[in-house]
């Protein structure tokens, strides 16, 4: 609550304090900071850590899968991991990781000195740590953690559910609120902190991807606020929301939860793409295919996004007509998806290729992306996905859009910009290697699932038929290589921080477009105290000829 | 959009961090009460203290820097984005509410009884049960509170719609004061706002008395009393929020704060009340009327 003075005069005498000088010395610098770079670190950082965190329950998991039979873990231990896993991937990692870097590049790429409400970002932040820290202690409570996988159906996550439920619950009101918090910051950031000479149809596809995230974010979160509010109440207040002898319903908590849920998982996808949009045509060296066409394919899939959702529930009785609808529906969502997909191939057609190790991670993203495409319009069949809900085969479509996606593509966007944020290149042989491991791993983890789904093999089981034997050792075995690549990862980013060759160029990679590649490498503590001219921006446009 | 030759990036600050500690003891001490954990109302009360001296703090702070002129016409229109945006979450997580409350009319209640191609789950599960809409005698009666009534709309629901909407009045009276200049008559128009704001208040908790008390219709009434007391209860705390900050802004008023034009905080807290304004009347139509 605030008001403003009118002329804008009033506020030169104060520059001297705010804007010249850089971050305060000694670990304050990190709590107290109002600066998008150090708040979109701290993001990043953190969502490392919980990667890890998140990756040793997955060790667990593939640990207790590798033979049939319980060897390590009780099945409720079990429950807990793949519960635990899910949650901290997707709200501890992958989402913080790509607020931490709309963080660092939305102010860089759109000509503003900072994000628009440097405190609430702060807020957003540090919110994270205490969520993850309260969602992590349901582990060490009595009865146990979350055992109800990351979906929290009712009544298992309502009736039948341990004490340290209610934890889970407040932890999810807060990532929330960081979450809402940090969307509003985008929307006004790009609204309003915008150089005045860029136009919207001027903005790089990272800046529109994020933006039109960020109101999913507003519209699916406070859904899902509202979800565990109910939950709560219907275990200590007596409540009969999720209930059927009260009049209510469990399946109502199924449609609430997948209300926000289906948008979740673009809000998971869509900066993934603006990501590879930025990358793909820097090695290209060709001009964003299908500019405009990528902004309204974004737009088309964040507006349908909210009217898929019971694809998620083909199986709980609804009527016909409403599998048809959610079927053609989640059938359509994936035209502009392809549309995107065509784009990317489109822009590399017949370009000056290079495979700098970002534009290997894109490449793998734009192929592995699409195999997950694939088997998410498999999925979105009635007919067929009564043979595979539930199995196998939809966590391999998971894992393909998310982890060979989402994860892929903020893997990709920290090795492009990493050069420009600390003035050091990564060591390209191990970054090389790093990424072989990777890909190769990712996917003797993943692929052999579609095989096991198809053939029935539940998903959340820890134990299996001697019939699935085979596949899950091999599953297993990338599980452990895959997961040990983060190790490397780990290695590669702080060498680089630490010893990285020294880059002075401010354009790191030679035919970069957008504004972050003006900026001094490394790039200043203050982004930019003056404005970029209309020139310059037009100049900087990765895709002009295209739309200009 | 002004120039932005200057831009304003505001210094460090502890605030946030107090917040995230607030919340965090708040929420904990709250879960550990609901498990009989002898710190955890303690602890509650401790987090909601660090919250408020946080949201005073923090809004002090800012109001000073306004004041003191630190701030520019981009700042503003951030703090209006910000705010305009922060509604519209608020509407989707009403909106999560009445989708239940909709939900349990359109579906799972006449499902419950049979309707369309249920017939077995009518039959098989609670035979006697019949839709009827309030619900007043849910499928397993036994297993909770069956209320004699439910509130009815033309009593205090009414006359609650007619006071919240004479507030909405009395706000923007005193906000075309504001633009005219008549300090007054904005001190008047706030006075009468959250005088009304008071009593709407006032008698929605005489409406909670009458259902505990007489109508035994509670939070554990079935579906009915659920959807009934989380969409008004939320609706009176976001009444509740809205009045302190009503009495807030006036306090700004009377000290000279505010002019024609820079008024976003009284701006902001005129739109949060003419939000909590229509969502009581999609409360009324839904929850009261339309029974
Ligand atoms: C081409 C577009 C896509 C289609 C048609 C599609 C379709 C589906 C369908 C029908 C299901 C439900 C399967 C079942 O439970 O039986 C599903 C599950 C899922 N999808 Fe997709 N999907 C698509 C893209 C994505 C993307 C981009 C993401 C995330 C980045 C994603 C994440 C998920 C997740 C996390 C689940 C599993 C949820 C769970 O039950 O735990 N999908 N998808
Ligand atoms: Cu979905």
């Amino acid at each position: 609550m605030a008001t403003t003075t009118t002329d804008i005069d009033a506020d030169t005498h104060h520059d001297h304090e705010d804007h010249h000088h850089g971050p305060e010395p000694g670990l304050m610098r990190w709590v107290k900071t109002t600066n998008h770079k150090d708040i979109g670190y701290l993001y990043l950082w953190f969502a490392f850590g919980m990667l890890l965190i998140g990756g040793a329950m997955a060790m667990v998991i593939r640990a207790e899968l590798f033979m049939p039979g319980l060897q390590f873990v009780e099945p409720q231990f079990f429950n807990q991991m793949t519960t635990m896993h899910g949650l901290i991937m997707v709200f501890g990692a992958i989402m913080p990781a790509f607020v931490g870097l709309a963080n660092i590049q939305i102010p860089t790429m759109v000509g503003a000195p900072d994000m628009a409400l440097p405190r609430m970002n702060n807020w957003s932040f540090w919110i994270l740590p205490f969520a993850g820290a309260m969602l992590l202690s349901t582990m060490f409570m009595e009865g146990g953690g979350p055992a109800f996988g990351w979906t929290f159906y009712a009544p298992l996550s309502t009736t039948f559910a341990p004490d340290s439920t209610d934890y889970f619950i407040f932890a999810i009101h807060m990532l929330g609120f960081s979450s809402i918090m940090g969307a509003i910051n985008i929307i006004a950031t790009v609204m309003n902190m915008r150089a005045s000479g860029m136009k919207l149809m001027d903005m790089p596809l990272f800046v529109w991807t994020w933006f039109i995230t960020a109101f999913l974010l507003i519209a699916a979160m406070p859904v899902l606020a509202g979800a565990v509010t109910m939950m709560l109440t219907d275990r200590n207040f007596g409540t009969s929301f999720f209930d059927a002898a009260g009049g209510g319903d469990p399946v109502m908590f199924q449609h609430i939860f997948w209300f926000f849920g289906h948008p979740e998982v673009y809000i998971m996808i869509l900066p993934a793409f603006g990501i590879v949009s930025q990358i793909i045509p820097t090695f290209a060296r060709k001009p964003l295919f299908g500019y405009s066409s990528m902004v309204y394919a974004t737009g088309s899939i964040a507006i349908l996004s909210f009217v898929v959702w019971a694809h998620h529930m083909f199986l709980t009785g609804m009527p016909v007509a409403g599998q048809m609808y959610f079927m053609y529906a989640t059938i359509l969502i994936s035209v502009p998806t392809g549309v995107k997909v065509f784009n990317w191939v489109s822009t590399m057609w017949r370009g000056s290729m290079s495979f700098e190790i970002p534009m290997m991670w894109a490449v793998a993203f734009v192929i592995l992306f699409t195999i997950g495409g694939l088997s998410g319009l498999m999925l979105g069949i009635v007919p067929a996905d009564i043979q595979y809900h539930d199995t196998y085969f939809v966590v391999a479509h998971f894992h393909y859009v998310l982890v060979s996606g989402a994860l892929f593509s903020i893997i990709a966007g920290v090795y492009y910009w990493l050069p420009k944020w600390c003035g050091r290149m990564f060591n390209e042989k191990l970054a090389t290697i790093h990424f072989w491991w990777a890909v190769i791993s990712v996917n003797v983890l993943f692929f052999p699932m579609h095989f096991l789904g198809l053939a029935g093999m539940p998903r959340r089981i820890p134990d299996y038929g001697l019939q699935f034997a085979d596949f899950n050792l091999i599953a297993s075995l990338g599980g452990f290589a895959f997961g040990l690549s983060f190790l490397l990862l780990a290695y590669i980013v702080v060498d680089c921080i630490r010893n990285g060759k020294v880059v002075k160029e401010a354009r790191v990679w030679e035919s970069a477009k957008g504004l972050e590649w003006t900026l001094p490498t490394p790039a200043p503590y203050h982004t930019f105290n003056e404005e970029p001219s209309r020139e310059l921006i037009l100049k900087e446009s990765s895709h002009t000829g295209d739309n200009h | 959009m002004q120039s932005k030759d200057q831009y304003y990036v505001p210094e460090g600050s502890y605030w946030p961090i107090v917040g995230s500690v607030g919340m965090a003891a708040m929420l904990g001490g709250f879960a550990s009460s609901l498990h009989g954990g002898i710190m955890g109302t303690g602890i509650m009360i401790l987090g909601l203290v660090i919250i408020l001296f946080m949201v005073f703090g923090w809004m002090g702070q800012v109001v000073h820097e306004s004041e003191s002129g630190l701030y520019n016409k981009q700042v503003d229109k951030s703090f209006r984005i910000g705010m305009a945006w922060f509604i519209f979450s608020e509407v989707m997580f009403f909106a999560a509410f009445f989708g239940a409350l909709f939900y349990a009319r359109e579906f799972s209640v006449p499902w419950l009884a049979g309707e369309g191609n249920n017939m077995w789950t009518g039959k098989l599960l609670w035979p006697e049960f019949k839709a009827v809409w309030p619900l007043i005698e849910m499928p397993k009666p036994e297993a909770f509170v069956v209320p004699k009534a439910v509130i009815h709309a033309w009593e205090i629901p009414a006359l609650n719609t007619m006071l919240l909407l004479a507030s909405g009045a009395t706000l923007t009276w005193a906000h075309w004061a504001l633009y005219n200049g008549k300090r007054d008559q904005i001190i008047y128009g706030l006075m009468a706002t959250i005088a009304l704001g008071v009593l709407f208040l006032g008698l929605q908790v005489a409406e909670y008395a009458e259902g505990y008390g007489h109508l035994d219709l509670k939070m554990t009434s079935g579906i009915y009393g659920s959807t009934f007391y989380m969409l008004t209860g939320f609706h009176g705390l976001h009444v509740t929020l809205g009045t302190i900050m009503l009495i807030c802004i006036l306090m700004r008023v009377i000290r000279g704060h505010f002019d024609a034009d820079n008024h976003f905080g009284f701006e902001a807290v005129a739109w949060y009340w003419h939000f909590v304004d229509v969502v009581w009347l999609g409360l009324f139509i839904y929850v009261y009327w339309f029974v």
